[in-house]
């Protein structure tokens, strides 16, 4: 079992998320995350979804992705350079006396700090798995109240030089 | 030219040719048939509205067609989910268009509002609601693309009743263009010539044939390439009559209840070909036993076919049709330099002794009925010359595997999905297409009690369908699993309590036969099928005959229980 991130080029017509959901759910696959808007392209909607299976499972999730009629483009970035990104707010309990050290992390991982009350502060974060990962981590400590996450967006880098 | 929508449905129709479609008419879809008897579509008014979808999917099978239905919103668009689900498990091209209530009321819980296009967006193709007036010909155009192309299957146009009112300016699109649906038809010539290789070089080679043999028209380069090359065939039930089921060459069905031929055969051989088929479990038995000894190769449109079930050496998405033609084009060259034909022979023997050794056969030793004797005469009273459906359950099996079929689109049924009372609708849908042909609809006494209101369809419209009953008094087919499996414990099986199928034949106005005694069995159906209006025949069969060879789910091919 392994992540695969895939990008999934749609018509933007009515009930396209859900044939794709649908498509996922029907067939006992797992979705991790997924994220969609629109693209530069009138009518073009851009997916990016991190799922969850073997490889032979990631063959069949890609293959039926490309069965649907509305369906442009799929990619698996997995193989391939790609540049991965989610947004995180995170709400987090920030008493006077823990509040200096949590803005010394705001500060080291490049956050932004979006929201201030007396005892708590919301952070903007955007980064890769990685960075996000261990932002939680520290963070927890302190007791994060609310998360609301964007889910995975990629895109294949230009450069794909050890291919 | 300025149409209101209903008008503008039907002249879409009229443009693709549909000569018939099957439905049921109601609220939502009342404009529609306001305009069907101005238009040159004829209507045909079934008794339910799975009637109609089965009767659009037999009409498609045997003709090749595009089968068409339509029903109104809410229970009309629901009665029709078994047989969308039964054409799309069995890749059969059909439109099927559903009221919908004015597009201000959707999502209001209105009056007979279902999301019919949430319902089935997992068992179409694809499915539209119509939003605009604007787009209702460019859809219809794409419905029908849809369904035919590709991989076909169901495609479902969701009209909502305002739509239908609405007036727009007509023009029939000349052409589709979807840039996001493309589906690969051409084989790569690569892969053609390695599959030449890889059979010049195998020594026991098999033909694993499936319904898209039939669905994409090729069974003349199925024949050709399995005759010219002498290499065995064996079939699913869906590929049943893409290759002459009298040829030597022939094994019939393979799986659950194939030949013990076919089966050893899959088992030893050392290079499958599989076209057109989808290595479905009924077929396969235990996967990973399945051709164990061979190296496969899958010719299919559909590339989520490939791979899925089994490991696949050799994959060829194209279309069927264009992939055995270029088989036969790279082949036709080599028959000077290569004696395909004695290089085969051996295996060609080992495998017709496998048939000798295990044919298809019955221990004819009751003074009952036995159901298989009943397919027998069937074939032999028609010549093979019939249209045959078939119901679901021992009746189909007993039907696929005593029935020689030698032609395609002559074998309507329910493969995929397994539907009850498909075969009988379907058989109307045939009936319709070839109102001179022989339609025969092999059922037993379970599944025709499924969709039986259609005898009222059958004689009003007078289409001739017989009705052939192999009635065992049992829901057969489980009654053997609980036979073999379950420790004869019948719960739920036993059917003895039955209408009066005569009576009932009489009721409808059709004819009703009952045949009791083994030596009135071909009499009986000689009279029936000569008469010109729709007959049952309810034959009173062995009750606890059983299908054989049977392989027990999960196990593999060459575990068959055999007579
Ligand atoms: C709609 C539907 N319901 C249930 C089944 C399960 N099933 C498969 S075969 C069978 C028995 C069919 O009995 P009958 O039509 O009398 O045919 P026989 O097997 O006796 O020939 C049943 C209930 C099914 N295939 N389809």
């Amino acid at each position: 079992m392994s992540k695969h991130t895939l990008s999934v080029m749609v018509e933007n017509e009515p009930g396209v998320l859900s044939r794709v959901a649908g498509l996922f759910s029907g067939r006992g696959f797992n979705i991790y995350s997924l994220n969609v808007a629109p693209t530069l392209e009138a009518g073009v909607s851009l997916m990016t979804i991190v799922a969850e299976g073997d490889d032979a499972i990631v063959e069949q999730i890609v293959k039926q992705l490309r069965k649907l009629v509305p369906t442009i483009k799929v990619k698996d970035l997995t193989e391939l350079k790609s540049v991965d990104r989610e947004m995180v707010l995170l709400k987090v309990n920030a008493e006077d006396s823990k509040r200096a050290e949590i803005l010394r992390i705001v500060d080291i991982f490049r956050c932004k700090v979006v929201d201030v009350s007396v005892d708590e502060l919301t952070i903007e974060v955007t980064g890769d798995q990685g960075k996000i990962g261990a932002l939680v981590n520290l963070l927890t400590r302190f007791g994060i109240k609310e998360i609301a996450r964007t889910g995975n967006v990629a895109m294949r880098r230009s450069m794909q030089t050890d291919l | 030219m300025k149409l209101t929508g209903a008008q503008i449905l039907l002249k879409c129709l009229e443009e693709e040719g549909v000569d018939v479609m099957f439905g049921f008419p109601g609220g939502a879809v009342i404009d529609i048939y306001d305009e069907i008897p101005k238009s040159s579509v004829e209507h045909i008014l079934v008794r339910h509205e799975q009637g109609a979808i089965h009767a659009a999917d037999g009409y498609a099978r045997a003709t090749g067609r595009v089968g068409v239905c339509l029903v109104t919103s809410g229970p009309g668009a629901t009665n029709t989910v078994t047989g969308i689900a039964t054409a799309y498990a069995d890749s059969i091209p059909v439109v099927i268009f559903t009221g919908q209530v004015p597009r201000a009321l959707i999502g209001n819980d209105a009056f007979q509002e279902v999301d019919i296009v949430g319902i089935t967006r997992p068992c179409t193709k694809h499915n539209y609601l119509v939003h605009d007036i604007k787009d209702l010909a460019r859809i219809i155009k794409q419905a029908f693309y849809l369904a035919r192309t590709g991989r076909p299957g169901p495609v479902l146009v969701d009209l909502p009743k305002d739509i239908q009112q609405q007036v727009a300016e007509f023009k029939y699109p000349e052409e589709v263009s979807m840039r996001s649906y493309k589906p690969t038809k051409k084989p790569h010539i690569g892969q053609i010539r390695k599959v030449v290789k890889l059979l010049q070089k195998a020594k026991r080679p098999l033909i694993y044939s499936g319904g898209g043999v039939i669905t994409s028209g090729s069974h003349q380069e199925l024949t050709w390439l399995g005759q010219t090359l002498n290499i065995p065939v064996t079939s699913t039930l869906m590929g049943l009559g893409a290759f002459p089921g009298d040829d030597p060459l022939f094994l019939g069905m393979l799986g659950m209840h194939g030949t013990f031929a076919a089966n050893m055969a899959v088992n030893n051989c050392d290079l499958l070909l599989a076209v057109g088929a989808r290595f479905d479990d009924r077929v396969t038995g235990k996967v990973d036993t399945f051709a164990a000894n061979a190296t496969i190769v899958h010719i299919d449109v559909d590339p989520t076919s490939i791979q899925k079930n089994v490991s696949v050496q050799v994959p060829l998405v194209a279309d069927c049709k264009l992939a055995l033609a270029a088989l036969k084009a790279e082949t036709e060259g080599t028959l000077d330099e290569f004696d395909w034909v004695a290089d085969h022979k051996p295996w060609v023997d080992k495998v017709q002794g496998w048939a000798k050794e295990h044919p298809l056969t019955y221990k004819d030793d009751t003074d009952g009925i036995k159901p298989q004797y009943v397919v027998e005469k069937i074939h032999e009273i028609t010549k093979g010359d019939a249209i045959i459906a078939t119901e679901v359950g021992q009746n189909q099996m007993w039907a696929a595997q005593f029935y020689k079929y030698n032609r395609p689109n002559t074998l309507l049924t329910s493969g995929g999905l397994g539907t009850m009372g498909y075969g009988f609708p379907a058989a109307m849908g045939a009936q319709r297409a070839f109102p001179d042909k022989l339609v025969i609809d092999i059922a037993g006494d379970g599944s025709i009690q499924m969709c039986i209101q259609e005898m009222m369809t059958v004689v009003c419209n007078k289409l001739p369908v017989k009705i052939v009953i192999l009635n065992n008094g049992y829901l057969g087919m489980v009654r053997q699993w609980q036979e073999l499996f379950y420790d004869k414990n019948y719960c739920a099986t036993c059917m003895d309590a039955q209408p009066d199928f005569v009576k009932l034949a009489e009721a409808y106005g059709a004819a009703g036969f009952r045949v009791t005694e083994k030596k009135d069995v071909e009499k009986t159906l000689r009279e029936a099928f000569k008469l010109d209006k729709p007959v049952i025949v309810d034959i009173r069969v062995e009750k606890e005959e059983n299908v054989y060879p049977m392989v027990p789910a999960g196990a593999s091919l060459t575990e068959m229980l055999l007579v």
